[in-house]
């Protein structure tokens, strides 16, 4: 835990256009309701996001809409997506949606300095959940 | 095999018929109310009975989260039977969000196992009160959240105003929580939603 709050300090406090550190308290306060950084809840795990493809991770019961939507996450797709799910993915279900266009940048900076502090996965198997 | 509340059988009987009460009248607001009033298209049924899904997979979540928390022996009573209230509060929640679903033609998404929940809440690495209340806090902080970020997506109104009476219910656990674990609420307006 310790080593990798150290890495995200180390990513930077601005990433992809957000702040870093007001992005974690935005995920857990607006995202950690369905979503974990390594576990499957709700909604999928997001360890290691970007780059992944949308509905990549084994195991999860994706809506058919994420399956063969054919996204790749990146900071452009995820504030997309954020702002209007349905939008992008029209039968996802996800519903959720997050308007403010600067707490979007917190939580995709987030997200991003994740990605930068765990190994990219394309996917994880089922058996290593929680750990991906 | 645990039973299902860890409450004494008066607590539990009461917690049972009050709950039964309230899941005839939340079906009758949101699957016999305005729901039907207004014409909706196939696909925005359907794309409302998946968010609903989505509602009722984190009451799924709750409803296990507190029976992790009322199991763990951690509990003084007085916080336990609070923890058994609001347990009944999500199971309420649970039952009106499963018959809107099947009114509206969709099938209700499974509760898992009680094992799958504690592992994805790391349950293992409760070691105090403090530490059950704090995860309880953080997951109905979540809630409200989500239940606030998600009325903008709903077709249809009246579903739109549960999820936030469902809001409501959530922020009324998240604050007890906070208070009783004296930590300050937000300083500032505006703090839930998206």
């Amino acid at each position: 835990m310790a080593a990798a709050a150290l890495l995200l300090a180390a990513a930077g406090a601005a990433h992809a256009g957000g702040d870093v550190q007001r992005g974690q308290r935005l995920y857990e306060a607006r995202c950690g309701g369905c979503h974990s950084v390594e576990a499957d809840r709700i909604g999928p795990r997001h360890a290691g996001v970007f780059g992944r493809r949308a509905g990549a991770v084994a195991g999860y019961d994706y809506s058919p809409a994420l399956q063969r939507g054919g996204v790749v996450w990146d900071t452009r797709t995820l504030d997309r997506w954020l702002a209007d799910p349905e939008a992008v993915l029209p039968g996802q279900r996800m519903g959720y949606r997050l308007m403010d266009a600067a707490e979007r940048a917190d939580v995709i900076a987030y997200l991003a300095a994740l990605a930068a502090s765990r190994p990219s996965t394309a996917s994880c198997s089922a058996d290593s959940q929680p750990r991906c | 095999m645990t039973t299902r509340l860890i409450a004494p059988p008066r607590r539990l009987f009461m917690s049972r018929s009050a709950h039964a009460t309230l899941s005839a009248a939340a079906v009758g607001l949101l699957a016999g109310g305005s729901t039907g009033a207004r014409a909706q298209s196939t696909s925005s049924i359907a794309a409302d009975v998946g968010i609903l899904n989505v509602a009722l997979a984190l009451e799924h979540e709750a409803i296990n989260a507190y029976q992790l928390g009322a199991a763990s022996g951690l509990l003084q009573k007085a916080v336990l039977d609070v923890a058994v209230t609001f347990q009944s509060h999500h199971m309420a929640h649970r039952d009106a969000l499963v018959a809107t679903i099947q009114k509206l033609g969709g099938q209700p998404v499974a509760e898992k196992k009680l094992d799958h929940y504690a592992a994805t809440l790391n349950a293992g690495t409760l070691k105090n009160q403090a530490d059950v209340l704090t995860l309880a806090s953080k997951l109905e902080l979540g809630a409200t959240n989500a239940y606030l970020g998600v009325i903008p997506a709903f077709g249809d109104k009246g579903l739109a105003q549960v999820a936030a009476r469902l809001a409501a219910d959530e922020t009324m656990h998240y604050t007890a929580l906070m208070g009783a674990l004296g930590r300050a609420l937000p300083g500032g307006a505006l703090s839930f939603g998206a």
